[in-house]
């Protein structure tokens, strides 16, 4: 019965929707990033900190300093710290993300549990270095240095194993998430949109009024097209609008009158099958779609 | 009909509730950009009633509400508020702080059996490298890349050897590229003896080898030409602090490698877990002392030409260094 608190199914979690469950209970089912945002994250990051190297060039250049040499020494402690902190320090922050992840709505979270230590971040940000920034250094340094075409095959191979890791375990693990314990979820900030039902003028409810269907014309539908409708009604696509009040109307046999605008139609049927499915819901009855004989 | 339709209960219950879900998101997002200390006393006793009556109202709207948006709205707004209320409450200010404090000494201290087989390999390496090279000069080639040498071979006359030790000299190609280039591959060595270590703790033995072999030799070259002492002295002002941190990265290397190859109880998957933060803290630390050496190169021995103080500052590092890590300290309570 209650599938709506607890279980996912196995497609929910092929898409990488998992249990959380807190200690009061209540399962959050949070959601996995996909690797497209993590990948996007990673190169805002790299971005930002190649951007910040620039800078500090600049900034060491137009400083008249001592030698050229001590320039280059600050330069490279920069470039360490960089390296070594950036992506440490803001995950270890309140958030969990680095200014990247922020801005795809991603955190780092430990698997299974609230806390997300310290050490966690240091040892998925260590392997960070192993698995990226390392065979990058092996492939340029090598290669300018003219050496070894085998080292930098073999950096390739090292980077490529690596690289794809995510791609070939269900919980898109990178190996330092696999070694810390962490993985990435959305994390994502919605607003709350307005209920479409909202009846707040008394002319909207006198629209709605108009609109009078039998039990027969709402039972044609379920859950899955009523959250259709409630996507299309937000999206306020006036052709897609248009096109899909038509097959409404077309398969629940509604003929159309002169000035019935299609919003207002799909927003009363909208209501109608809502408060339809939620009192069969109240009664234990989930109808999953048109197809559900429930 | 219509009229029923029109005040459902789900409608009901979100215009009941919403006022709270407002006050929950509004208190995460103070809390996001400062922390909870930004929050007043009647806040903090508020913020767990929100929390659970934002986890109660999801359980509600999921059993009852079909409306797409409220359902993932408060299904982002409690996860927040989960990982605020059951995650880590520390600021970032005072978790560094407790890294310097406890986490990295504890880790050292701990993993002692570790640190001391690295440091005796890597010791060993260097014991191995000097006396080969001391026997016969051929053997440096094969420790060390011309690259690395830069001009340091056993063919290099004396009075080369004295200037790149006290170097003013900025014609051959700048000290201060060596010391950049030598400093971030010594980091890059830690990093791998760390990173190799799952693999049965091999390659970081080897790697440990390597390396103690290169140093042996590059200094049984100075030797030969009566430098020893000094180049003991150009050595030491930050090797002390960049070699330990080479022999404390090969450590957790081993220790993860140990955790691989003998898992007992566990499999071996959650044997490297266990061990794998102790290890990853150490390695933080790694850096941290990379850093220091790196300033102690780059500045402290441009700007220190006199050996014994040269030697004062590497021996001092390394008892700071010792004494931070194991002298006894408490553990974490909680």
């Amino acid at each position: 019965m209650s599938s709506a608190v607890g279980n996912l199914s196995p497609d929910q979690i092929k898409q990488g929707r998992r249990h959380l469950v807190t200690p009061e209970g209540v399962d959050l089912q949070i959601e996995l990033a996909d690797v497209g945002a993590r990948i996007g994250a990673f190169a805002i990051d790299l971005g930002i900190i190649v951007a910040t190297l620039f800078a500090a060039v600049f900034a060491l250049g137009s400083m008249s300093l001592y030698s050229d040499e001590l320039a280059f020494i600050i330069f490279v402690l920069i470039a360490f710290l960089l390296r070594s902190f950036y992506f440490t320090l803001f995950e270890l922050g309140r958030r969990a993300a680095t200014p990247g992840k922020m801005f795809l709505k991603i955190r780092v979270a430990a698997r299974g549990k609230a806390r997300l230590s310290a050490a966690s971040v240091f040892a998925r940000n260590a392997l960070r270095e192993i698995g990226f920034f390392l065979p990058i250094g092996f492939l340029f340094g090598i290669g300018s240095g003219g050496v070894d075409g085998w080292m930098s095959l073999l950096a390739s191979i090292w980077a490529g194993i690596f690289l794809l890791f995510p791609l070939f375990n269900k919980d898109r693990l990178r190996v330092g998430d696999l070694v810390a314990g962490t993985w990435v979820v959305r994390a994502p900030r919605p607003m709350l949109a307005a209920d479409l039902i909202t009846t707040d003028q008394p002319e909207t409810e006198a629209i709605f009024a108009k609109f009078a269907f039998t039990p027969a014309q709402i039972d044609a539908y379920g859950i899955k097209e009523l959250h259709v409708l409630e996507d299309v009604l937000r999206a306020q696509d006036r052709e897609v609008l248009r096109d899909v009040a038509n097959r409404i109307r077309s398969k629940i046999g509604w003929t159309w009158e002169e000035g019935e605008s299609d919003t207002y139609f799909l927003r009363a049927y909208y209501a109608a099958l809502r408060g339809r499915l939620e009192s069969k819901m109240l009664m234990g009855v989930r109808r999953k779609d048109k197809f559900d004989k429930a | 009909m219509t009229r029923r339709t029109l005040t459902l209960k789900s409608k009901r219950f979100r215009e009941e509730r919403q006022e709270v879900w407002k006050e929950m998101e509004h208190m995460l997002k103070r809390i996001e950009t400062r922390s909870v200390r930004g929050l007043t006393d009647e806040e903090i006793i508020k913020l767990p009633r929100l929390y659970r009556s934002t986890l109660s109202s999801l359980s509600v709207a999921r059993a009852t509400s079909l409306d797409q948006s409220v359902v993932s709205y408060l299904e982002s707004l409690s996860t927040r508020a989960y990982y605020v209320i059951y995650g880590s409450q520390q600021r970032l200010r005072d978790r560094i702080y407790n890294f310097f404090a406890r986490d990295w000494p504890l880790a050292v201290q701990g993993a002692w059996k570790d640190v001391a087989a690295s440091s005796f390999i890597f010791a060993l390496g260097i014991l191995i490298g000097f006396v080969l090279v001391s026997n016969n000069p051929d053997w440096f080639y094969s420790f060390m890349s011309e690259d690395m040498a830069s001009g340091r071979t056993p063919a290099a006359s004396e009075e080369y050897l004295r200037e790149t030790i006290y170097g003013y000299d900025k014609d051959d190609g700048g000290l201060g590229a060596f010391t950049a280039f030598l400093f971030s591959n010594n980091s890059r060595v830690s990093i791998l003896a760390f990173a190799l270590g799952f693999a049965f703790a091999l390659p970081t033995v080897v790697l440990l080898l390597y390396n103690g072999l290169a140093i042996g030799a590059f200094i049984a070259v100075f030797a030969g030409k009566d430098l020893g002492f000094e180049i003991g002295g150009w050595l030491s002002i930050h090797g002390s602090t960049e070699l330990f941190a080479i022999a404390l990265a090969g450590a957790g290397g081993m220790m993860i490698g140990r955790a691989v190859a003998f898992p007992g109880e566990m499999t071996r998957m959650e044997s490297m877990r266990s061990k794998a933060e102790q290890a990853a803290i150490i390695l933080g630390g790694v850096v941290v002392m990379m850093f220091v050496a790196g300033l102690l190169e780059g500045f402290g021995r441009q700007l220190i030409q006199s050996d014994f103080v040269r030697y004062g500052i590497g021996a001092s590092m390394l008892t700071f260094w010792l004494l931070y890590f194991f002298l006894p300290r408490k553990a974490l309570k909680s």
